[in-house]
């Protein structure tokens, strides 16, 4: 009869025990007073910016008096179709493209053998190995590389050593890709953006591989399959959004880049150096907001191109 | 008649050399072509390891394994003619049914067409013939199992290996499922090769059975004699129940300290027969599983256990606990261990 005295509840205060009660009752409630705040945040704070940039990127600039009036114009949209600015858009997009593909390559083995291969201790060491060069601050890498790729740097030393400087010299002569030096090539650029967002891509497929179950492939062998059809039929499949999600942050990084094309590669502007000389040194913040919705647009056919590729079907 | 599968010496074992364990330890055993043959055992006994060394997914330590004839060691799973029914199913997220059955046909390089017209006809072949445009995550479960066996059956494998392949249904599925995969056996007349942990499935559906231990054999045999004729102890209690008597109360029963087992259905209320063993105990425990009520003897504080069947004459005349009651059983009924 021990239990008829006992309380139930834990808590003997009756205010406090009313809440949990009516909240306990009332998910509905629970969830406003959960959800609410970072609603807020949300709303106001990311969406409201986005949609004052929006609105903005339709202001009329005169580039007599330098001065922004707030009549809305189409001006600015139509801009960036004139030549100069597409070739901006052109060459960050087809960097962008350039530097996705070749993070998805690079990423790819290594995720898979930290997923298949590695033991716990080996899967640990991995992942600080992965998010180390995140801890460091990224402007201090971009000119760690500077110092790199520079002609007395490491590489051209390392190049030298095996030999192979004339075939460096041929690669600069390419046109796109090369420059004067390392440092200053397309080539050298496209390095630096690897190197930095690599760790972006890696981890989405790590975690889309570590969802696939070992036994989908050993099905798949099972059936007949070589290695390389149970790859391109079961485990890329499986994998894709993984690839994606990974390459939504390397693509949309590297459109909104302003850093690295300052300091590596040849002259030229991105669509972020572009928005930085436009909103900081010429004032021209309607067009600076044009420009920034393009990466936008671009993640969203993106985006369209991928569903239409089936790479959300896995889900 | 051919052997389709043929264990000679095999160990599996994992880790470092000198404190490796033994997954599967020096197990022999052949399987006649067309056979139903169970691996039965705990979970950790071995029997998986073994089915995944024939499928090729691992690869023996030591000794031989031959399919056919075969040596299959070195063999990777895509070049060998078996079919796995995997327990979870493993059946691909990503495409519809239909896809999943055509699967090893189209890697195989068989036309588009002929994939997809032999694999509705599988799928017919398990009454999922309406299905073949769904994905395996919208079919449940005993549902998802059809589509395993027919993904598996569709490549007209020689042998056909069953990894638990009901575990996941529930009582009255799996029954269903077993008479449907007993039936499939007889039709198709290839080699099923079943790993179970359930002894009933094992003994209701198989030619023999093998019956695993810590990665050993303990005894392969038909099901009637692995039941009736129990040639370890181990065996005795794990297929079906059995009383293991052990040395100071056989010496009591019988008067020499030979351990024996008998079966529960074996043991009657002793009633002045002839030429039977007997003992005498308190009733302990009397549990009632509806055809059947099960009766606990101490002995000593063994337990010995009885069933008697519940009809109208024995429900009247049920022992209460605690009252002292004789037990007695033919000679011929017990197995000496």
């Amino acid at each position: 009869m021990q239990y008829a005295t006992r309380s139930l509840s834990t808590t003997s205060n009756p205010v406090l025990r009313w809440l949990s009660n009516t909240l306990y009752r009332k998910s509905n409630l629970f969830l406003f007073l959960l959800l609410t705040p970072p609603l807020l945040w949300f709303g106001v704070v990311y969406l409201g910016s986005l949609f004052a940039l929006l609105w903005q990127s339709f202001y009329t600039f005169d580039s007599f008096s330098m001065s922004v009036s707030n009549d809305l114009t189409f001006d600015n949209y139509r801009a960036l179709f004139d030549a100069t600015n597409l070739d901006i858009i052109l060459r960050t997009l087809s960097m962008a493209v350039a530097v996705t593909l070749a993070c998805a390559c690079i990423a790819f083995p290594i995720a898979y053998y930290m997923t298949r291969y590695g033991s716990r201790a080996e899967k640990g060491f991995f992942y600080i190995a992965v998010m180390l060069p995140m801890w460091a601050s990224y402007i201090v890498k971009t000119y760690a590389w500077t110092v790199i790729l520079s002609q007395q740097g490491i590489l051209y030393w390392c190049i030298n050593q095996l030999g192979l400087s004339s075939a460096l010299n041929q690669v600069l002569q390419l046109p796109a890709i090369g420059g004067n030096t390392l440092a200053t090539s397309n080539l050298g650029r496209f390095m630096v953006f690897t190197y930095i967002w690599l760790p972006f891509m890696i981890l989405p497929i790590q975690a889309a591989l570590e969802r696939v179950p070992t036994n989908l492939l050993q099905a798949s062998a099972d059936l007949g399959a070589r290695p390389a059809q149970t790859f391109r039929k079961v485990l890329f499949p499986l994998v894709f959004p993984g690839v994606v999600a990974g390459s939504i942050f390397t693509f949309s990084l590297t459109l909104g880049d302003y850093i690295i094309p300052q300091l590596i590669g040849p002259s030229g502007l991105y669509i972020g150096t572009m928005v930085y000389t436009m909103q900081g040194s010429i004032g021209n913040m309607p067009l600076a907001a044009a420009f920034t919705v393009v990466p936008i647009v671009l993640i969203f056919i993106y985006l369209a191109l991928a569903k239409r590729a089936g790479a959300f079907d896995a889900l | 008649m051919a052997i389709a599968v043929e264990f000679s010496a095999v160990s599996r074992h994992y880790g470092a050399e000198d404190k490796a364990v033994k997954a599967v330890d020096d197990v022999t055993i052949s399987v006649a072509e067309g056979e139903f043959f169970s691996m039965l055992g705990p979970s950790g006994s071995g029997k998986t390891t073994c089915l995944r060394l024939i499928a090729g997914f691992e690869q023996p330590s030591l000794g031989s394994i031959k399919i056919f004839g075969k040596e299959a060691a070195g063999t990777p799973p895509y070049e060998r003619e078996v079919n796995t029914v995997f327990q979870d199913y493993a059946l691909f997220p990503h495409m519809n049914v239909l896809d999943n059955v055509a699967y090893g046909l189209s890697v195989k390089g068989v036309a588009k067409l002929e994939a997809y017209k032999r694999a509705e006809h599988a799928l017919s072949q398990v009454a999922l013939g309406e299905y073949g445009k769904r994905k395996p995550g919208e079919l449940s479960g005993g549902q998802r199992q059809r589509v395993a066996l027919a993904r598996a059956l569709v490549n007209k494998p020689r042998v056909l290996l069953l990894d638990e392949p009901l575990g996941a249904l529930d009582l009255k599925l799996r029954e269903q499922m077993q008479l449907e995969l007993k039936t499939l056996h007889k039709k198709l007349g290839i080699t099923f090769i079943y790993v179970t942990h359930d002894q009933g499935e094992a003994l209701s559906m198989s030619d023999r059975v093998a019956v695993f231990n810590r990665g050993r054999i303990e005894q392969v045999d038909s099901p009637r004699n692995l039941y009736s004729l129990p040639k370890t102890s181990f065996v005795a209690d794990f297929v079906g129940t059995s009383n293991v008597v052990n040395r100071d109360l056989a010496e009591q029963i019988t008067g020499n300290n030979q351990p024996f087992s008998i079966r529960p259905e074996h043991i009657n209320i002793y009633d002045n027969q002839k030429n039977v063993m007997k003992v005498t105990g308190e009733v302990a425990d009397i549990q009632y599983h509806g055809a059947t009520s099960k009766i606990e003897v101490a002995i000593n504080g063994q337990l010995l256990a009885m069933v008697l069947s519940n009809t109208e004459n024995t429900e009247a005349q049920l022992p209460k606990i605690g009252q002292k009651l004789t037990l007695s059983w033919p000679q011929s009924r017990m197995v000496m261990l």
